[in-house]
């Protein structure tokens, strides 16, 4: 998970920013400003407004660390003023995203009904012959392209299924916190998730296995 | 349990939020089904690999100016 690894502990952090140490207010910025970025995309309709909603929280938390009570994470309350602030800016370009509810494009399988077996055939339900996925390569071949993909299939979330999953899976927090930041229930939030997931993991299939035809040139080995 | 039930199933099993029962089958089809068990390991390899992501960042420019203004707040 990517983020508050080398930094100290909340209170030597705030104490310091509230101290004035410059130090310190680089450290935070550099480590944090990357996460809150890629989140404020999901409220927001570019890359420049994103960064002014990231700025503005900043700006926000200068002024602010004074009043900062500790009942959350540091990172947390930078991340709620980070939410509120992308949202406020995402509804004066009239991209509102509501979340308490889901979409009716976010009900449905997550998976092509066409790998699975059809009612009335025999094992109906299960993986069709030749559409059960496949193990991956152990070494996952060029990881850095890996992330490339997960990256760019990150931008074409819509904008609730990306915020959650960058919440989750990128910033590495807990469903709980989610769920107060972005005020939906645990059960929309595991929904949101799983599909954000399912998605990134076709994204992945399909490009394994196109590396893999390449790489191997039709040597089934290896394939199972 | 399906395949096609299983795989919708896998965020609530990895989340600790299927009842009771309804883990019970899970792990009993997972334990049967190579072609699940695969999707649940591409499952936790795509979480992976999403947790190692770099994120961008805000450009110097940017990062210039809220030094500057974290310096200002600090003379006040
Ligand atoms: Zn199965």
């Amino acid at each position: 998970m990517a983020g508050a690894r080398e930094l100290p502990p909340d209170e030597v952090l705030v104490r310091r920013l509230r101290d004035g140490d410059e130090e310190t207010f680089a450290l935070v910025l550099d480590t944090w400003s990357g996460g809150m970025l890629r989140l404020a995309m999901s409220f927001v309709s570019t890359k420049a407004s994103a960064e002014e909603a990231v700025q503005d929280t900043w700006l926000a938390v200068i002024r602010g660390i004074g009043d900062f009570e500790g009942r959350s994470s540091l990172k947390t309350w930078v991340y709620r003023i980070l939410v509120r602030t992308a949202k406020t800016r995402g509804s004066k370009e009239s991209r509102t995203v509501p979340f308490a509810s889901l979409q009716p494009e976010e009900e449905g399988p997550t998976v092509d009904a066409a790998r699975f077996r059809p009612p009335g055939e025999r094992y109906p339900g299960h993986w069709a012959v030749g559409q059960e996925p496949r193990p991956w390569p152990e070494d996952y071949v060029l990881r850095g392209e890996v992330r490339e993909l997960i990256a760019e299939a990150l931008d074409e979330l819509p904008p609730r299924l990306r915020a959650v999953v960058t919440l989750r899976d990128v910033a590495g927090y807990g469903s709980e916190e989610v769920c107060s930041m972005l005020e939906i229930s645990p059960g929309n939030q595991r929904v949101l998730l799983h599909r954000a997931r399912a998605f990134l993991r076709r994204k992945l299939e399909h490009y394994l296995s196109g590396v893999h035809d390449v790489a191997v040139g039709g040597d089934e080995r290896g394939l199972r | 349990m399906d395949c096609v039930d299983f795989v919708e199933l896998v965020t609530e099993f990895l989340e600790g939020a299927l009842p009771e029962a309804d883990e019970r089958r899970f792990i009993e089809h997972l334990a049967e089904c190579s072609g699940c068990e695969n999707y649940l390991d591409q499952f936790r390899r795509t979480i992976a690999t999403t947790g190692e992501l770099t994120p961008d960042n805000i450009s110097s420019d940017a990062r210039q100016q809220l030094l500057s203004a974290f310096k200002d707040w600090k003379r006040q």
